[in-house]
């Protein structure tokens, strides 16, 4: 199979993602297009490893990997005291630093 | 003995400094401390005097380096002094009559409870007069100049508590200083051009030629157009006249001594002694004739239609230095006469004062003269001296007056051509309008019914005759009315004492000297005959009849305030709260508006931060596309 | 290498920090303590900068006295101290004003009480006033006295700080919250105008820094710079050259103030407390002038000469301007400040007139004026604080229950139109006679402005002094003897100087000659000389 197909399957993952960023107002979805984001762009720093038969991408998805589960540990903790406390889970309701 | 010159002027300033800071120690002797000083500066100046006589002509000047003023390179401004012939004559005129005044206010201030003050103020005057005819260069002329514009200042508004007398005084100042401008800008003219401005090189002295000769005809014309601006301001001329009528708010010796004697002719002695500028500035003599002789008319006219003893008195003073100035301005033919005109009005004008002074103080401060009449009875003494005083100004013969004002309507005759006769006829229709206004005052104040009323609180005046502190220099005065110009003209001793100094030359004359005596002698009848007619023979309205459009002008100077005003004073204040405006909405407001765009802009900007997290992430991806876009971009070219 | 001059700076540094440390002033003990020993240590700064003058030899080496440390040798930077006639001068003058500003300030800063039980606003006020003045007087001094262009730039911005705090936070505390309100408007607008004038010149100075290190001259040493000028060894282009000039002379002319970058003055002098005005305007505002002869003459002749018509136009018009709004204003502390912009305008006229009678002119301008204005101002503040107003129309007839006040506010207004026979006469015909000799037609146009000084000076006496007595004056106390002591020396200097300027013109010629030859000018050359035989004893 051809591995550029796979980085049209990442690139499409990754608009998605982005879209739902920049749609959707529930911090989990939110979150989710956001992991989801990562990812794709995981499935392309592979896929490239692949093509140039090195392994500095495969190496820098891992990195990836760490760094989307710690923020997901952070991030989730955030949006559960969020919703604790002001009982929404939508972001358009923290605005809070607006000045 | 030259080191008597610089005592003259200290002894006066010493008692100025005295009582200004010795305070109220010496308020019950202070006045008696400030005559005594003038009395010394007199003696001063008699001993300097009887020591010049014993030298023979070409030697009288003396001069006594003090020290260097400012000394900046290639600017040499000295503190020294120089007396000639010239000068002599002033110091004599200033520190007598000075003396005599201070001795008249002795008594006439007696009931002043800033007595002590106004001494101090009048030694301070006579210390800045006699600097500045006994400096011997323009800079430290020029400090003499404006320090009696100062002591003028402080006088006029002796009485400050009045609003009039504040305005007076600054008017006054102010309208000096426009002189004072000419002055300082004749004295850089004279820098830019000779690199000095002391008198003996640029004027030259006795046998040598100054500077002033190699020099062009233009720019002498400057300079000496120059000082005529600055003669102009301190000598009451048209057109910075205005401020001597307001001057008379000053307690009346002082009107005497500063605005009559002394002060005001000031700008005669300046054209005078530089004499040898103008001489070769056809020009700027033409100028000054001009002056001269339409002051003469102006001062003689508004004298006419004043019912303020003293505001008359001031008409008449602005028209005799007018006589004064007319004769400066003919050259070598008329300084001398200017110079003995001087002298025997300081003696007149100074009696005229001092005996109005005499008549306010008999009349509780009454100054409207319509309030007067018959006063003769009351006050002998004054009404004597007075009347001596008033036969010498309108030049009855035999008196002071006729000889001086003879030998200047001589002189204008003199100077030829048609200017000589324009100039001369002025002369002649001034002398009779003298004679009018002065016979006017005459009739007005000593002859006639009594016309005086209680006023407002029922004090009805008592005419009294004044204290012998007051008579005696009036009649000291009335002495020189009566003999100095007989003095001076016999055997031309006058102008064989000034010739070294001014020069002389006879001009030639269409008319025998007979003949234009003759002829002022019948203007000066006619004018009094005139004003014997209107005023002498009925009694004199206690209110002023409307009169005609003239006489309403003349009673408000021919104009001269609505002319300022509307020419001067209103544009400048408009312009003055323009430019206020300008600097706070237009400066300050550019600035202003300055700091308010950039807070509005960042206010904009500050909008995009609106606390959605979609439209920062928005914002970043759009970043990123335009990143990447140009990255790509630059890539492919 | 005496260590005289740094002395002489660190004196007021030290005595600022000291004064800041002392205990707070609740008490009236304590708060006397503080101003007398503030006062001892200014008055220690005037004995030592009396020192520097005398110890100055009119003819000797152009800078004296001098001293060189190292500071950031990287860079070239030292701190250079040295002086010549000029800066020995106004560092004396800085020296006498100091003191007596604060004699008259004496009672400006005490805390007021602010609750019945004896509780105050701010304890510590009084310290923080006067360690402020002499903080000011250090780095003015400094100013004076620095030989090397960087430690200039350092003191001439960081003397900023100070002045601001001292605006913004001492004034008359009548007004209320809008004089709050107007008073810290007024502090940040001459903090703004000066930091951006000073942020030109930083570039200016980094330009020349690098210009001069490209030719193998890597130091800000004024001296060196100076010769290397002169003798080709440095060589600017032209247009370099007039764009280091403009930065220099922008930082300056904003702080002189000239027209039409004037704005902030009347605010900072309206809205400070009446010592503070002072030390404005006779003080800081002298160093923009100062430094306009000693940098932009010095480094950048040429450039001096082309653009003197420009700035002596741009001069002759702050000198009617700020005279003609002198005229118009209301508040009497404004009236003095548009004074003082017109003044300005003399001095820097006879600045760039670059004639040696215009430049002796104007440095005796900057000492003649520091002293007149000194007293004019003060007394008006001593007027000011009788009656809690600053405005002319609320006064009348003040001559008659305070003579002794009315009398020197007269000398001061005197002073301040250039009467003969008072110092600033002196200076101001130097200048225009200085102006004159070259460019004529500017000479005349200022010459109007004696006119218009005559019309504002007396306008003020007249309206607060003459004329029936206001009930609201009527009971005003007379000077005090504290208040004789601050304006009697101002009054005998004032007339001192303008009978007798010698001393001071002997110590200012040679350096002003030392300045001209640098932008290679003479003076003029009079058309028909004549023999000055004034002078010479009886024949």
């Amino acid at each position: 199979m051809n591995p550029v197909n796979y980085l049209y399957l990442s690139a499409l993952l990754f608009t998605i993602g982005a879209a739902g960023v920049l749609i959707r107002r529930n911090a989990i979805v939110l979150f989710m297009c956001v992991e989801l984001m990562l990812n794709a762009s995981n499935l392309a720093l592979v896929t490239f490893s692949r093509l140039h038969g090195t392994l500095d991408g495969q190496i820098i998805a891992f990195f990836t990997m760490v760094v989307a589960a710690a923020e997901v540990v952070v991030g989730l903790a955030i949006i559960v005291s969020i919703f604790r406390t002001r009982h929404s889970a939508s972001v358009d309701d923290s605005n809070l630093m607006k000045l | 003995m030259n080191s008597l010159i610089p005592l003259l002027v200290a002894a006066p300033l010493a008692g100025a400094a005295l009582l200004l800071l010795g305070g109220r120690a010496l308020d019950r002797f202070g006045h008696w401390l400030a005559t005594a000083l003038a009395a010394l500066s007199f003696g001063f100046g008699l001993a300097l005097f009887s020591d010049m006589l014993g030298r023979e002509a070409e030697h009288r000047a003396i001069t006594k380096h003090l020290f260097s003023w400012i000394p900046v390179n290639g600017f040499q401004a000295d503190i020294s002094f120089r007396l000639d012939q010239l000068s002599m004559t002033f110091v004599l005129l200033i520190t007598g009559v000075g003396t005599l005044i201070h001795l008249y206010s002795v008594g006439y201030m007696a009931h002043d409870e800033r007595r002590r003050r106004f001494f101090a103020y009048l030694n301070l005057f006579l210390a800045a007069m006699l600097l500045l005819v006994v400096a011997d260069n323009y800079l430290l002329l020029y400090f003499g100049w404006e320090g009696v514009g100062l002591a003028s200042y402080l006088l006029i508004g002796f009485w400050q508590h009045k609003p009039s007398a504040a305005t007076a005084a600054k008017k006054a100042f102010i309208v000096n200083r426009v002189g004072d401008m000419g002055l300082s800008i004749a004295i850089m003219l004279m820098f830019v051009e000779f690199g000095s401005f002391s008198f003996e090189p640029i004027l030259g002295s006795a046998g040598t030629v100054g500077g002033a000769a190699q020099a062009s005809e233009g720019k002498l014309t400057a300079i000496g157009l120059m000082l005529l601006l600055a003669a102009c301001g301190k000598s009451a001329q048209v057109p910075l006249q205005s401020w001597l009528g307001d001057a008379m708010e000053g307690p009346t010796p002082v009107s005497a001594l500063i605005h009559a004697a002394t002060m005001v002719t000031a700008g005669v002695y300046l054209i005078t002694r530089s004499s040898a500028i103008f001489d070769l500035a056809p020009d700027a003599q033409t100028a000054v004739v001009v002056v001269g002789a339409v002051t003469l008319l102006f001062g003689a006219i508004v004298g006419c239609a004043k019912d303020d003893i003293k505001k008359a008195l001031a008409g008449s003073t602005m028209s005799q230095i007018g006589y004064m100035v007319l004769a400066a301005g003919l050259g070598p033919i008329g300084y001398a006469f200017a110079i003995m005109h001087l002298v025997t009005h300081g003696f007149f004008k100074a009696g005229l004062f001092l005996g109005a002074g005499s008549v306010m103080h008999g009349m509780n401060d009454e100054v409207d003269m319509r309030h007067y009449g018959g006063l003769r009875k009351h006050m002998p003494v004054t009404f004597v001296t007075f009347g001596l005083g008033y036969l010498a100004i309108i030049g009855f013969p035999g008196l002071s007056g006729f000889f001086s004002k003879d030998k200047i309507i001589e002189a204008a005759f003199a100077k030829g051509g048609t200017e000589g006769w324009i100039l001369g006829l002025c002369a002649l229709v001034g002398a009779a309008v003298t004679a009018f206004y002065m016979t006017r005052v005459m009739l007005l104040t000593f002859f006639g019914e009594k016309r005086w009323q209680p006023d407002a609180d029922g004090n009805a005046p008592h005419p009294h005759e004044s204290p012998k502190t007051m008579t005696i220099p009036m009649v000291l005065l009335a002495f020189g009315s009566v003999f100095a110009g007989g003095l001076f003209a016999y055997n031309g001793s006058f102008l064989t004492w000034l010739e070294p100094v001014t020069g002389h030359s006879e001009g030639d004359s269409p008319l025998a000297p007979l003949v234009v005596t003759l002829l002022t002698t019948a203007c000066m009848l006619a004018g009094v005959a005139v004003s014997y007619l209107m005023y002498g023979r009925s009694a004199v309205p206690v209110v002023p009849p409307v009169g005609s459009p003239l006489t309403r002008a003349a009673r408000r100077d021919l104009l001269q305030d609505d002319f300022n005003h509307a020419v001067l004073v209103r544009p400048g204040s408009a312009l003055t709260a323009a430019l206020v405006y300008f600097d706070s909405r237009g400066l300050d407001g550019f600035v202003n508006g300055l700091a308010a765009t950039i807070g509005g802009i960042s206010g904009r900007l500050r909008r995009v931060q609106n606390g959605f997290v979609r439209s920062y992430a928005l914002s970043m991806f759009g970043g990123t596309l335009v990143l990447v876009a140009t990255t790509l971009l630059m890539r492919s070219v | 290498m005496s260590a005289l001059l740094t002395v002489t700076c660190a004196v007021p540094a030290a005595g600022a920090v000291l004064t800041a440390a002392l205990p707070a002033g609740s008490t009236e003990a304590r708060r006397s303590t503080t101003k007398a020993v503030a006062l001892g240590v200014s008055a220690v700064t005037l004995v030592l900068a009396a020192v520097v003058a005398t110890r100055f030899d009119p003819h000797g080496a152009r800078y004296q006295l001098t001293e060189s440390y190292s500071w950031i040798r990287s860079f070239g930077i030292t701190f250079s101290l040295g002086v010549d006639g000029i800066g020995a001068v106004l560092a004396l003058l800085t020296a006498v004003l100091v003191p007596v500003v604060m004699l008259a300030s004496w009672h400006d800063a005490d805390p007021a009480p602010v609750a019945p039980d004896g509780t105050f606003e701010n304890r510590r006020r009084t310290q923080g006033f006067f360690a402020l003045i002499l903080a000011v007087e250090a780095m003015v001094i400094v100013s004076f006295y620095a030989t090397d262009v960087f430690l200039f730039y350092v003191f001439f911005e960081a003397m900023l700080i100070p002045m601001y705090f001292l605006i913004g936070g001492f004034g008359d505390r009548a007004g209320g919250p809008e004089a709050a309100r107007q008073r810290s408007y007024a502090a940040v607008k001459f903090l703004l105008y000066n930091l951006l004038g000073g942020l030109v010149m930083l570039a200016a100075v980094i330009g020349l820094y690098v210009i001069a290190q490209d030719q193998g001259l890597g130091t800000f040493d004024l001296q060196t710079l100076t010769s290397a000028i002169a003798d080709g060894k440095l060589q600017l282009t032209g247009t370099a050259e007039k764009a280091l000039f403009l930065g220099f002379f922008f930082a300056f002319a904003v702080k002189a103030p000239l027209w039409p970058l004037h704005t902030w003055l009347p605010n900072a002098m309206g809205e400070a407390t009446a010592g503070t005005a002072v030390l404005i305007t006779a003080v800081v505002d002298k160093v923009g002038t100062f430094a306009m002869l000693r940098f932009c003459l010095g480094l950048f002749p040429d450039a001096s000469k082309t653009f003197a018509p420009a700035i002596l136009v741009l001069s002759v018009i702050g000198i009617i301007y700020g005279a003609l709004l002198a005229v118009g204003q209301k508040d009497i502390k404004r009236l003095v400040a548009y004074a003082s912009i017109s003044h300005f305008g003399f001095i820097i006229m006879g600045i760039f007139a670059l004639t040696s009678q215009g430049q002796s002119g104007a440095t005796l301008y900057m000492v003649n004026h520091g002293i007149s204005t000194a007293a004019w101002m003060l007394v008006a503040g001593f007027l000011i604080s009788r009656r809690g107003s600053r405005l002319i129309a609320d006064y009348g007839g003040v001559q008659k229950v305070a003579p002794v006040l009315a009398g020197t506010f007269l000398v001061g207004g005197l002073a301040t139109l250039s009467l003969p026979g008072l110092a600033p006469f002196v200076s101001e015909f130097l200048v225009l006679v200085g102006t004159f000799t070259r460019y004529p037609a500017i000479g005349i146009v200022a010459t109007f402005g004696i006119v218009l000084a005559a019309l504002y000076a007396l306008l003020l006496y007249q309206r607060t002094m003459t004329g029936p007595v206001k009930a609201e004056v009527s009971t005003m106390p007379d000077l005090k003897v504290r208040e004789l002591a601050v304006v009697a020396p101002l009054v005998a200097l004032t007339i001192l100087l303008g009978v007798y300027p010698k001393p001071l013109t002997d110590l200012v010629n040679p350096s002003v000659n030392a300045t001209l030859s640098q932008v290679h000018e003479t003076d003029p050359a009079p058309a028909h000389p004549v023999a000055a035989t004034s002078g010479g004893e009886q024949k």
